[in-house]
């Protein structure tokens, strides 16, 4: 997917600035030599007295245990998993360690990437694509690049946070060795403590002194499955409680001293400036404390965010116009003319003779269309900044720490170095924190407020006018089916980029393909003797980045839906054709399993269908089944089966939790949510015109986990893009009537 | 000056009585449990109790509260044994978190008027409550185990 070397070069340049040397897992030394430089341990520079930390994930204190969560929490309890999975090792018990975010460190670059970032399928296990694979990590440890997305924690993690807590565990093992005479052999560890033959117990935090003087026992491994206490089992999330009790602090509930309140208007033609306000109103306004203006807009300083959002409310301002169309239609239009050879993204995967394939039996063609989309997680964009001489500190919720300093740091000239960046749990993200709206004009403020700690809370409305949308996309796919079978595939779809947007606002342009946009449409596991996948990017239109699945979010139901259509032409039963094409073993154990736990069997009559629909996105296969009754109040949804294939389920219950939420996404986005632009800006600012589901559609979701796939593989996205195709699929089998827009809502009422 | 009772306990805030119950509990008391998701009644995550009601703190003006008494999450009554609490615990309803806070306040107040809802039952009341991460199986889950619990205390 898109030349690699190319790609980590230019992609991950904040990280390769900050990186000298590179960082391997265990590979800095002994703690006690371990220094805060650029190929060191993060955790050594701030570490107290007769503290030890023996990697960037573990830190110990005489008086408590800290465990490193470098992944952001964006509600799919990685905030919990991680610390877990190093708690296992450690013989830890929930309860007795603190979990504490991630700075910005090449420390913690992404190994996770490597799969997506190796230019072949998921599926391709050959000693090419592993040496492909191999070749992308070392180009992401030389870039340092600490991110969370791609559903790529727990590939990341699973093997180096074990290993983690295996160096803690054999380390405080050795330090008891030693200050006891007890051969190691002999020792064992439970529930935070090191214990001797005699039955006598060390804490853990009582040998952080000594263990520091000592070297880690690096080669130490993680354990075998079988002996897990908590991974794989059904545990409980360590924020649950505090979360039902409210007693968790999300980054929108942090409150310093002095602090006072801002709010924002800026431009809804997105990333265009302001050319003049009028603030007189505002100023009046009660608790205004300061009108300022920005640069793409104006801010409010107040004492309570109401006041702050009423006066921001009663500026006006003149816009420079956007730079994209400023109505829809002309953004559908820019789409329909972008399928030609200068638009060309790539042609991702070719094979057999598609022209002459085409030309054999039934000529099947149909044309898709996926609107932009909204991100909108109920925590609204928010952040607290404080400038002063020395730099800038900045409490948010994000998935990038390096690039929030970068972004900060620019906005008001300072080095990226002397942005201090705090992580905080976050309300959902869906890709919102990826990107960097409220960064920058908390930087611009905070700077014109120096001194003075500043709270940004943007309204919802603010936050819808300037979320970056999922691609718009249209797809034009052509087959053909003879004799019972498909003969031929050609995809094409026309889309803006996501992936390349993002990081070009990242300021580490993309000169390749946008590989999301092969998502979805490339990794089509279905024998079919001429395939071909290509797409097109459209230029000059609203900039887009990554929503939940992103490429796949859009290809998925353009492919799986097409895909149905050809099934049907040939006369062939939905289920038992993708499992009869399934060219994969394990995928085609997959929906053998779906088809057995929905109990398929062709058609059900009476007003219901049933759609079945299989996509791989980042590498996670997930197949599913959505039921439906079509009623004279609308289509229901009675049920939907998941079946996901992520090699290990490591945290059963939020592996359920999440494939169902995922679901929900992937169909109330399909059913009820567009953005659309009128006058340069989204027309859709609050929830009641893009609601997605809420409970009374929610139907029954059976989940399975499969354990098949040779590799451990994410979650957090995967389930989402079959949702669409499914449903659509399962509306033309109860009603006849085939959706190939989405929302459906424009085409057909849901109950 | 306005004087309110909030958790039991009385308050009193410099405010415009325009100003809604939920930045007042916010940024002028300090109680973060109601959450702001939309500011127009339409995503339920600022859901308190107003005299023993399901309200959305986002549409109450502070100088039509005055004098009533306020719960949020924080002041409910012996929270650790709460069936609606323990339930949602147990069920593992949470992803992100941020809207559970309105969605606990509606479904407390949903039981107390129906003790055994129905789906359809809860569908109608919790509907207004949106759930961004998808969490509607175990808040449906939830609602019906504390429903049983609160049954078998009686």
């Amino acid at each position: 997917m898109g030349d690699m070397q190319t790609l980590s070069r230019r992609a991950f340049v904040f990280g390769s600035a900050a990186v000298a040397g590179g960082i391997v897992f265990g590979a800095y030394g002994p703690a006690e030599a371990a220094a805060p430089s650029a190929d060191g341990n993060p955790l050594a520079a701030g570490l107290g007295p007769n503290s030890v930390t023996f990697n960037p994930w573990v830190e110990i204190s005489p008086d408590k245990i800290t465990l490193i969560a470098q992944h952001a929490d964006i509600g799919q309890g990685v905030g919990s998993v991680q610390p877990i999975m190093i708690a296992e090792e450690m013989d830890l018990d929930p309860g007795q360690f603190e979990v504490r975010f991630a700075g910005p460190s090449p420390a913690y670059f992404n190994t996770g990437f490597k799969e997506e970032l190796a230019p072949f399928l998921a599926a391709d296990q050959s000693p090419e694509a592993e040496a492909a694979r191999a070749a992308a990590l070392e180009s992401l440890r030389k870039s340092g690049l600490q991110m969370t997305g791609g559903s790529s924690t727990i590939p990341d993690t699973y093997d180096k946070l074990r290993v983690a807590g295996a160096v803690a565990r054999e380390t405080l093992k050795a330090a008891a060795a030693k200050r006891s005479g007890v051969a190691v052999a002999d020792i064992r560890t439970q529930s935070g403590h090191v214990i001797l033959p005699d039955g006598s117990k060390i804490p853990y935090v009582s040998l952080a002194a000594e263990a520091a003087r000592i070297p880690p026992v690096l080669d130490a491994q993680p354990r075998d499955p079988s002996t897990w206490r908590m991974l794989g089992k059904p545990m409980t999330r360590l924020d649950v409680r505090a979360k039902v009790m409210g007693e968790l602090q999300f980054g929108i509930d942090l409150k310093m001293e002095g602090m006072l309140y801002a709010s924002v208007k800026l431009n809804p033609g997105k990333g265009q400036p302001l050319k003049s306000y009028d603030a007189s109103k505002a100023r009046a306004m009660p608790g205004v404390k300061k009108i300022l203006e920005i640069k793409n807009g104006v801010a409010v300083i107040a004492t309570n965010s109401w006041y702050a959002m009423k006066a921001v409310d009663a500026i006006a301002c003149e816009w420079a116009p956007s730079a994209y169309p400023a109505e829809q239609a002309d953004h559908w239009k820019v789409l329909e003319s972008s399928f030609k050879p200068e638009f060309l993204g790539k042609e991702w995967r070719t094979i057999g003779d598609v022209g002459a394939g085409l030309k054999t039996g039934k000529l099947v063609e149909a044309e898709y269309r996926a609107p932009y989309v909204a991100h909108q997680p109920l925590e609204p964009l928010n952040g607290i900044g404080l400038v002063n001489d020395k730099g800038m500190e900045i409490w948010v919720g994000h998935q990038s720490p390096q690039a929030v300093q970068a972004i900060a740091a620019n906005a008001i000239g300072l080095k990226p170095e002397q942005v201090t960046f705090h992580n905080q749990w976050t309300g959902g993200s869906f890709g919102h924190r990826l990107e960097f709206e409220n960064v920058r004009v908390l930087a611009e403020i905070a700077n014109q407020m120096r001194g003075t700690p500043i709270k940004l809370v943007f309204s919802r409305e603010e936050d819808f006018l300037q979320d970056i949308p999922r691609q718009i996309a249209i797809a034009r796919h052509r087959g053909s089916v003879a004799n019972g079978k498909i003969v031929a595939t050609d995809l094409q779809l026309a889309s803006t980029a996501p992936f390349k947007g993002l990081l070009e606002r990242m300021g580490t342009p993309l000169k390749d393909p946008d590989p999301q946009l092969a998502a979805g449409t490339w990794n089509v596991y279905y024998d079919i003797p001429h395939f071909r996948a290509t797409s097109y990017e459209a230029q000059g239109l609203s900039p887009c980045t990554t929503w939940r699945s992103v490429g796949a979010s859009t290809a998925g139901f353009f492919t799986e839906s097409f895909i149905d259509e050809l099934i049907h032409a040939a006369g062939l039963d939905p289920m038992k054709a993708r499992i009869a094409m399934c060219n994969v073993p394990h995928y085609r154990k997959l929906l053998e399993t779906l088809a057995e736990m929905s109990t398929w069997k062709g058609p059900l009559g009476n007003g219901r269908g049933r759609g079945v629909a299989f996509v791989e996105s980042f590498g996670t296969p997930v197949a599913e089944v959505v039921e439906v009754t079509a009623t004279d109040r609308g289509i229901r949804i009675d049920k939907v089966w998941v079946a996901v294939d992520v090699g290990k389920v490591i945290d059963p219950v939020n592996f359920e939790n999440q494939v169902q939420g995922g679901v929900v996404w992937g169909l109330g986005h399909a059913m009820n949510c567009e953005i659309t632009y009128s006058k340069g800006a989204a027309q859709q600012t609050n929830y009641n015109h893009h609601e997605a589901m809420r409970i009374h559609q929610c139907p029954v979701i059976e989940v399975r986990g499969l354990e098949n796939d040779p590799k451990v593989r994410g979650l957090g996205e995967p389930p989402v893009p079959p949702a669409a195709p499914a449903l659509a699929n399962a509306i033309f089998a109860a009603t006849g009537k085939r959706i190939r827009e989405m929302p459906f809502n424009k085409f057909i009422d849901f109950v | 000056m306005i004087e309110l009772k909030v958790n039991g306990i009385k308050r009193q805030v410099d405010v415009v009585p325009e100003m809604p119950l939920l930045w007042v509990l916010r940024d002028e008391l300090g109680i973060t449990s109601a959450k702001y998701g939309c500011g127009v009644a339409q995503c339920g995550a600022c859901t308190v109790h107003i005299d023993g009601k399901a309200v959305r703190s986002c549409q109450a003006h502070i100088g039509e509260v005055a004098g009533k008494s306020v719960v949020t999450l924080e002041g409910l009554h012996n929270k650790d044994q709460n069936p609606v609490l323990q339930a949602w615990i147990a069920h593992q309803v949470p992803q992100c978190g941020y809207c559970q806070t309105g969605q606990i306040m509606q479904a407390i107040s949903l039981l107390a008027s129906i003790p055994k809802p129905t789906d359809e039952q809860i569908n109608q009341v919790m509907s207004g409550n949106l759930c961004r991460c998808g969490t509607y199986p175990r808040i449906r889950a939830a609602i019906h185990a504390a429903a049983a619990n609160k049954m078998a205390e009686k």
